[in-house]
């Protein structure tokens, strides 16, 4: 992804220069379409989980009971239950028609609401996953930009060298390379840090939130490490795409200072394709997520994921497809409408 | 189209003499970038092991009956990266793991770009409803989470190294789709395609011959940035526990090791190695292809 960032940025402007120009449209029509076409990919996710854990190869109630000694009359109830006896068609329109009324079906593992169990990992993970967010997309737009505007340079060679390297670790390996040396300690340095979960429990108030602060640092930092990488690299390309621009020759040629001429100038522009950059990428955030949740035993969606695979807990999982890919959609949407703001070229 | 011409070379020759050429072009501009040529250089290395493994360790090496050594023994001069819970020597299966951590890459990248690359041209070349489904469907995988939909696939089929191959294979063109595309729409732009259909060359003569030539070096990088990925994707697939079980990978060494303990332990011999491999071998890709593209494309040859 690191290097396929800047053609993706050429095809960007591609199509943002396509037929959204020729229409003349203004802004509230863009947003109708968008919104449309958001809609669009959440049904075809909607009807993909349904596809794709039903109609692939297997029985799923053989699936669910994995292997263990069942009796006929079991499997006829299991299949009663998860409304299996019906006819396919009945099945697929039962599915849709529950999911948009919020219902997922019954959880295999735990005997409880997808919803319940989904609704309950939801803050904790936006907890880890926002703190995560916020920093290595300061960081990584931070570190882009001096690398851009030094590039070539020493500190741009490290700096890319470094992001390069971190994006290669697998983010689950980083995590718990960190427990060890940082939690359960080796040789001279003690464990500092707690193993896994979110609290130790019993405290209350401000404890509580410094406990809870506590156990988030290793997973954040774990998360930021793999992931600022993409954000410096599509930063230092957007902005090296601006280095060359005119404007920048006549700001300098104003007089203006070095460092004026890069914030208020160069940056500026360049963050504009970075901003859906970072949105497209958020896909690749959400498979960090499930790693580190699992590593860590954060009690989130990506911990529940890795919970219900081993099972494999089929309504669970298809409830949690659902979750992670309307997520990332609706992330996409938000970047799509906040971006003719941004650039009002776009939606012109 | 395969008279000759008058200067008595046959067109075919002029053709391969003028490809011949280009190739060593681009080698030349290659071995300037410092950093792909050590991206170059640890790939051959670890190709090389992968290949005469069996050469250093016998294929029993993952076997649990008869392991040589005591279950977790740290390094020693023995066994020098310790063995692990079975008592099996974990260099043997470092080195082991390193041929399903690369092929199931290769595969599973090829197939991902081989799919890009169909839809790309066909898309670019065929215009109308046919492209704007095929496009449609390509914007949706691009927005699904990569991952999520390769655990779903992986989930739902029968855990094999066929699975996984699939599974990432399937979830990770949409890249290259576009990219082809785009390259494809601006080849069809040149007369030579004009040319081509005035002289009566059918679609698949025009997509074969003319815009299939142009977008392969685009899709030669595209592999290399795609394997690297696919590396990671099949370590993590494994380290779900979604891997084929019964062989080696620097994934399944990882998993094996979070489950016999190692992490509560301290036991960091265990960890490290299997994921040092995942990473240079993953490093070594991207710096190869961000070489290739630079190559490639002058204009982000800067971006270096």
């Amino acid at each position: 992804m690191t290097a396929d960032a800047t053609p993706a940025l050429a095809e960007d402007k591609h199509t943002a220069a396509g037929p959204r120009v020729r229409k003349g449209s203004a802004y509230p029509r863009y947003l109708a379409g968008k919104v449309a076409g958001a809609a669009v990919s959440l049904l075809a996710v909607l009807v993909t989980s349904f596809f794709l854990f039903r109609l692939i190869p297997g029985d799923p109630v053989k699936t669910m009971t994995g292997g263990r000694q069942v009796s006929a009359e079991q499997l006829a109830a299991y299949r009663e239950e998860f409304g299996l006896d019906l006819p396919l068609w009945r099945q697929f329109t039962d599915y849709c028609g529950k999911a948009l009324t919020g219902d997922f079906g019954t959880s295999y593992q735990f005997r409880a609401p997808v919803v319940d169990k989904i609704t309950e990992a939801l803050p904790n993970t936006l907890l880890l996953t926002g703190t995560a967010f916020v920093l290595y997309t300061a960081l990584g737009i931070f570190l882009g930009t001096r690398s851009a505007w030094r590039h070539g340079k020493l500190g741009d060679r490290v700096n890319t060298g470094l992001a390069l390297t971190l994006y290669s670790i697998p983010s689950f390996w980083l995590g718990l390379l960190l427990i060890i040396v940082l939690s359960v300690g080796i040789g001279p340095i003690p464990g500092m840090f707690p193993t896994g979960g979110m609290e130790s429990g019993g405290k209350e108030g401000f404890a509580y939130v410094l406990d809870v602060a506590h156990h988030l640092v290793l997973p954040v930092v774990t998360l930021v490490a793999v992931e600022y990488g993409q954000t410096l690299l599509v930063t230092r390309s957007a902005l090296l795409d601006e280095m060359g621009s005119d404007y920048l020759t006549t700001a300098r040629a104003k007089g203006l200072r070095d460092d004026l001429v890069r914030r208020r100038h160069a940056v500026p522009n360049a963050l504009l394709p970075t901003v859906t950059l970072i949105f497209i990428n958020l896909g690749r955030t959400v498979a960090g997520v499930i790693l580190v949740e699992t590593v860590f035993s954060w009690p989130g969606l990506g911990g529940l994921f890795y919970q219900a695979l081993s099972v494999p807990d089929l309504p669970l999982v298809q409830g949690l497809f659902f979750v992670f890919a309307a997520a990332v959609i609706v992330m996409n949407t938000l970047a799509d409408l906040v971006y003719p703001l941004l650039d009002p070229r776009v939606a012109r | 189209m395969t008279t000759t011409t008058g200067t008595g070379t046959s067109p075919r020759a002029l053709a391969r003499q003028r490809r011949r050429a280009s190739v060593a072009r681009f080698w030349r501009q290659y071995r300037a970038e410092r950093a792909g040529l050590y991206g170059l250089t640890a790939l051959a290395l670890c190709a090389l092991l992968a290949l005469f493994a069996p050469l250093f360790v016998g294929s029993d090496v993952s076997s649990v009956t008869d392991a040589p050594g005591r279950p977790m023994q740290s390094p020693s001069a023995e066994f020098p990266l310790g063995t692990d819970q079975f008592g099996r020597d974990l260099l043997g299966l470092v080195v082991w793991g390193s041929r399903v951590s690369l092929l199931v890459g290769l595969l599973a990248a090829v197939l991902s770009v081989a799919i890009g690359t169909l839809i790309g041209v066909t898309a670019g070349h065929f215009r109308g409803w046919y492209a704007t489904v095929m496009m449609r469907i390509t914007d949706w995988f691009l927005v699904m989470p990569t991952l999520v939909l390769a655990i779903a696939l992986a989930t739902v089929m029968s855990r094999s190294l066929t699975t996984t191959v699939v599974a990432i294979g399937v979830t990770t063109w949409p890249t290259t789709a576009r990219l082809v595309r785009a390259q494809t729409l601006a080849v069809e732009t040149r007369p030579y395609i004009e040319r081509a259909r005035a002289l009566g060359g059918g679609h698949w003569h025009i997509m074969s011959r003319h815009v299939l030539p142009n977008v392969m070096p685009l899709v030669l990088a595209q592999t290399t940035l795609i394997i690297s990925s696919a590396i990671l994707a099949e370590a993590t697939l494994a380290f779900l526990g979604l891997g084929d079980p019964t062989v080696v990978s620097w994934g399944g060494l990882l998993q094996d090791a979070r489950e016999a303990g190692a992490v509560s332990a301290g036991d960091w011999w265990y960890l490290v190695p299997p994921g040092i491999a995942i990473a240079v071998v993953a490093l070594a890709f991207t710096l190869c292809g961000r070489a290739v593209e630079s190559v490639l494309n002058p204009r982000l040859g800067v971006s270096r």
